[in-house]
């Protein structure tokens, strides 16, 4: 790379980074309170809606905030309605259904709806292009700009056209400075950015690490006679906890005769033999979900971690010249499995305080009123209604922790306290232990059907990476893979990882290297989180690089 | 229904896609041909030959020397007066001329046709052979380019054809031929080659992928190919790679050794005629796409096949 | 000199198409839409051949639904200076697309015309050619190198078997193959710019053109599967199979 590049540069009053829910909402409303303020967004996808992957069942409740009128428009959001919603608790065989009077009201899908959220954010970028904000897809966030006293002062887009050496391409095109008053880091869980900024302002002083699950999805086309729209089911149990784990799946009756569905396993799991995707394949050939599979087609694959940690994982929210929003905070309901709703609040929330703040003259501060405003909002009180389901199922397993957490959402629902205080929670690289401590999982072969094999199912991602790049997954140590994780840990990333990106290969005379496989990338995030070590770090690769989620 | 078919030829030989086309004109019904050249006396003999010709038109001026469209399409829209339907193979010869004759007949263009499924319907590939569509013509003169390797070659037979001169408009001045360089190389070019031999990551490094594959395609006369993993870990460089990201290929014989068959590399090779593999791992994927599979180790099975071929 | 680029709008090259369960067509919903690879290249040359000072503009032009808008302000973003959308949501057939370009063409006046050798979604491969036709003009096809020589332009083609050298007579249309170069990326001040250069729409009504279809879909389906075969025992049946098949 030259040394000193000439970059160009741009000054906005706000950037947001990432074109979720919550980047999508804080431009809309920011633009809704003064048309004039100029806004730019920058999206790592090849478009709006390529990276994102959900179940996904929607509360509207901040879109109602938002748009009140998108009932009567073209939202995709509209078309199915949640019209029965079923709990599974699923063993080996046999499946039972939990009784919804058992369950704490929030848990109730009522006025929800279910839609690929990809699909909804793609009408978001709409409604937000319409009123000015310029979305740049392709253009993904790589550093983060501070100025001499440390503040933030916006962010530089990734360089263009680099060779896996690191040196420039004949069409090399250097990143460009965005500028801005305030900069937004909606990037969704475990951002890459975001990572550097809560390590740098110590964001998480305060607060329980995050936590995590990989969710697995697919997408079907089903036999129009099995399919019944509107039909939501959540299951529980079977084939996590033979694994020692826990998680959960779902499986949505959406639109067109499609069914979403999808298997997340907590990344607390301590069996490092634990192979998510063959979870997730296992899950599929359950009866009561091959029932509804048979005879149909498998449309798109992709994964994506969610946030588990829950409201003692949300950290400080804002420093100077920036905030968090969305996944990128932490706002999942985690028994509810939603955060959409709570992501878009909080944009909206962050766009009300950045505008506040610039209409009296501040800039590159600290937002200390967008902390107050998410911590006095709804979202503050729906979040800590359910702050120890997931610890206590983490803690009791699935059977006697779903009772506990059950009972600690009706007290808190009923008389405003719960069990215990807010439950803590421990990294989930930590979790791991060591490969001799546990025996290897025999999962069944793909039947080709039903179920499948990994780098088959990757090309449903359709993801792609432009071949000749550094590797976008960095070891900070090229031994630890080898001396630690394939020597103590049995090689966890090789079974981790959703879409083979890592694998060991001999390389001859007995010995063996890891080789990574980064064109396959599904910007999941699971490796920079369960790595025993943290050896591996994600960074963003090429613009426009990763899955191309048609509506996931 | 009457059909002309462009004869494909190259020196002064019939290439046998043109044998492909008159099989797919044959559907139609009769069959004449197009010879157009320079010097093409011999190539309209042995056109003459192919079973099932009514009668070979031979066009010969300099201006048709190197079947330049702007010349030869005009010749063709004369002849066209006294036909249905014009076929041609689906060579970049054809390619180039018949889209030229379509248009100046104004009518459509059914592209690369796989299938004759009656008089104006026909079956052909859209996205990358990813869908079949099924077409139907309502035009008054049918152009088609077939693909020749959906149709078996007519046979050769003995009595020839009537050869019948036709003059056309000559040189109309658009274009000149300036040359041409024909790849040469001790091996078959990759994306035409008859056989290739592949090799995947488990040939451990580029040594041993030289000393295991090479000697192989050397005695079968086979182009040589490799999986992504194998380009990835630097075994051989980035121009062998078959694959979505890769070449496309389609030889009548395709030899993968040691490659597992990641989706991505049988997207570039699936439509080979026939798929051999060879891998140790009885599970992988390849096998469900090979017409013949041998489990084994390929350093020994390898070595074994080439001696014994 | 002036060029013309027509462009397509068309499925992205990293989605795998998936045909309809009705059999009525590949299914575009919600399916992410690119700038067609070849045209992609089209643009590349017909930029580089303005920086080589041997063009004052570059138009661009494409046919389709109003979300065509985004393909034309790629190509604008690249470098191409003013784009032309014919708006129509009907899918139209290579033989009409170019009886439009060339009532454009007609308007517009290029030296050149520039555009993919096909479009990935239709694989016809006869746009080009046609238009050539229709205008009475030479064509030089699947271009890997093209070099303006005064009134002539020398195009390199790639035929079976190897390359093949022409010298057409100006104006001309070019069709590009694959390796005819690496198009650039849109940089990010690009394509802030590119959205205030000039984007003509005006509706397929106003061409004068009969775009009628010629064909009639009957039917899309999925192509066959390719089923596993037999598994041999050992080198010795192989070498019998190889043998067999011709090959050895």
């Amino acid at each position: 790379m030259p040394s000193i590049i000439d970059r160009d540069e741009m000054v906005y009053d706000v950037v947001i980074v990432g074109g979720g829910p919550a980047g999508l909402a804080a431009s809309i409303r920011l633009k809704q309170l003064d048309p004039d303020i100029s806004v730019c967004l920058l999206e790592k996808g090849s478009e709006i809606g390529a990276h994102i992957l959900s179940g996904a069942v929607i509360d509207p409740r901040a879109l109602d905030e938002l748009l009140p009128d998108w009932r009567e428009s073209d939202c995709p959001l509209i078309a199915v309605p949640v019209a029965e919603n079923l709990h599974w608790y699923l063993t080996a065989k046999a499946s039972y259904t939990l009784p919804h009077a058992l369950m704490p009201p929030l848990m109730s899908n009522d006025g929800n709806f279910t839609c690929s959220l990809g699909s909804l954010c793609r009408w978001l970028a709409e409604k937000a292009e319409a009123l000015g904000v310029e979305i740049f897809a392709g253009f993904p966030a790589a550093e983060v700009l501070y100025d001499a006293a440390g503040a933030v002062i916006g962010v530089q887009t990734g360089d263009m056209g680099v060779d896996h050496n690191g040196l420039p391409k004949a069409d090399f095109q250097p990143g460009m400075n965005l500028k801005a008053d305030y900069t937004l880091f909606c990037e969704g869980a475990r951002g890459h950015l975001t990572k550097r900024v809560k390590a740098r302002f110590d964001l998480e002083a305060e607060c329980q690490p995050q936590v995590y699950g990989l969710g697995i999805k697919e997408l079907w086309d089903i036999d129009p006679a099995r399919h019944m729209k509107g039909r939501v089911i959540h299951t529980q149990g079977w084939p996590l906890n033979e694994s020692g784990t826990w998680g959960g799946g779902f499986l949505y009756h959406q639109a067109n005769n499609q069914v979403a569905l999808g298997l997340v396993t907590a990344l607390d799991y301590a069996n490092p033999y634990v192979y998510p995707f063959e979870e997730f394949q296992r899950w599929k050939q359950h009866p009561a979900i091959r029932a509804v599979l048979e005879g149909g087609r498998r449309v798109a694959y992709g994964a994506r971690v969610i946030n588990e940690g829950g409201w003692q994982s949300v950290p400080q929210l804002s420093f100077p010249g920036g905030v968090l929003a969305g996944c990128s905070a932490g706002f999942v309901n985690v028994p509810r499995i939603k955060g959409t709703h709570t992501a878009m609040k909080s944009g909206m929330l962050a766009a009300e305080a950045v505008l506040r703040a610039i209409r009296s003259g501040r800039k590159q501060d600290r937002l200390v009123e967008y902390d107050r405003s998410v911590r006095s909002s709804w979202i503050s009180l729906e979040l800590q209604l359910v702050q120890n389901a997931q610890p206590l199922v983490t803690k009791w397993n699935d059977k006697l922790g779903t009772c506990l957490a059950g009972a600690d959402m009706w007290l808190r629902t009923l008389f405003g306290f719960g069990l215990s205080r807010p439950m803590q929670h421990r990294s989930d690289a930590s979790r791991l232990e060591r490969g001799k401590k546990h025996r290897p999982i025999a999962y069944p072969r793909p039947d080709g059907a039903i179920s499948f094999d990994r780098l088959t199912s990757v090309s449903y991602s359709f993801t792609n990476h432009e071949e000749d790049q550094p590797v976008h997954l960095r070891l900070r140590d090229c031994k630890v893979p080898i001396d630690l994780n394939l020597a103590v840990y049995a090689g966890p990333e090789e079974r981790y990882c959703p879409a083979g990106v890592y694998e060991f290969v001999g390389q001859g005379e007995g010995a063996v290297g890891l080789q990574i496989n980064a064109q396959n990338c599904l910007h999941c995030k699971t490796c920079d989180i369960k790595d025993p070590s943290q050896n591996i770090e994600w960074v963003c690769p090429e613009g426009g690089g990763g899955p191309n989620y048609p509506n996931m | 229904m009457k059909t002309l078919v462009w004869v494909e030829h190259e020196n002064s030989l019939v290439k046998d896609a043109t044998r492909s086309t008159v099989t797919a004109a044959a559907k139609l019904g009769e069959v004449d041909l197009l010879v157009a050249g320079e010097g093409v006396g011999s190539v309209a003999e042995m056109a003459a030959l192919i079973a099932g010709v009514g009668k070979v038109h031979i066009a010969e001026s300099p201006a048709y020397g190197h079947a330049l469209a702007e010349n030869v399409a005009p010749v063709i829209v004369e002849l066209m007066a006294g036909y249905d339907a014009f076929l041609a193979p689906a060579t970049t010869t054809g390619k180039n001329i018949s889209p030229r004759v379509a248009a100046l007949l104004d009518v459509a263009q059914i592209s690369e046709i796989l299938s004759v499924e009656g008089e104006r319907t026909f079956t052909r590939p859209i996205y990358a052979g990813n869908a079949i569509a099924t077409v139907e013509s309502s035009d008054a003169k049918l152009v088609i380019t077939v693909r020749a390797t959906a149709f078996e070659k007519a046979e050769i037979g003995s009595a020839g054809a009537a050869v019948a001169s036709f003059a056309g408009p000559g040189d109309v001045g658009l274009s000149v031929f300036v040359g041409a360089e024909i790849a040469k190389s001790d091996r078959p070019e990759l994306t035409s080659a008859k056989i290739i031999v592949s090799g995947g990551r488990a040939l451990k490094d580029a040594s041993t992928f030289a000393a295991t594959i090479l000697p192989l395609a050397d005695k079968l006369g086979a182009a040589v190919g490799a999986s992504r993993a194998a380009v990835d870990a630097g075994y051989v460089p980035n121009d062998y790679q078959v694959g979505q990201t890769g070449k496309i290929v389609a030889p009548d014989v395709y030899i993968a050794i040691g490659i597992s068959g990641a989706i991505q590399h049988l997207a570039g090779m699936k439509d080979s005629g026939i798929i051999v593999a060879i891998n140790k791992d009885e599970d992988a994927p390849i096998f469900q796409v090979a017409n013949f599979g041998l489990v084994a180790d390929l350093f020994t099975a390898v070595p074994e096949l080439t001696a014994k071929l | 000199m002036k060029i013309l680029v027509p462009v397509k709008r068309v499925i992205d090259y990293n989605v795998k198409p998936r045909v309809k369960s009705d059999g009525s067509g590949v299914d575009l919903a919600n399916v992410k839409m690119s700038i067609n690879p070849f045209d992609e290249i089209a643009v590349e040359e017909a930029i580089r051949i303005k920086e080589a000072g041997k063009a004052t503009e570059i138009v661009v032009v494409s046919i389709g639904p109003a979300k065509a808008q985004d393909v034309l302000r790629s190509a604008l973003a690249m470098g191409a200076d003013r784009a032309i959308l014919v708006e129509t949501d009907a899918d139209l057939e290579p033989l009409a697309v170019a009886k439009i370009l060339k009532a454009i063409a007609l308007e517009v006046a290029p030296d050149l015309v520039i555009l993919g050798k096909q479009a990935i979604d239709d694989d016809s491969n006869q746009t080009g050619q046609m238009l050539a036709a229709l205008l009475a003009r030479p064509q030089g096809t699947f271009a890997s190198k093209v070099d303006i020589d005064g009134g002539h332009v020398v195009v390199t083609r790639e035929v079976d078997g190897g390359l093949e050298t022409i010298r057409l007579t100006l104006p001309a249309i070019v069709t590009t193959d694959l390796r005819l170069n690496e198009p650039r990326y849109a940089s990010l001040p690009n394509i802030m710019k590119a959205k205030k250069k000039p984007l003509e729409v005006r509706a397929l009504a106003d061409c004068g053109v009969d775009a009628t279809p010629r064909l009639k879909v009957l039917r899309v389906t999925e192509p066959p599967v390719r089923a596993g075969g037999v598994k041999v025992a050992d080198v010795d049946a192989l070498v019998a199979i190889l043998k067999e098949v011709g090959v050895a």
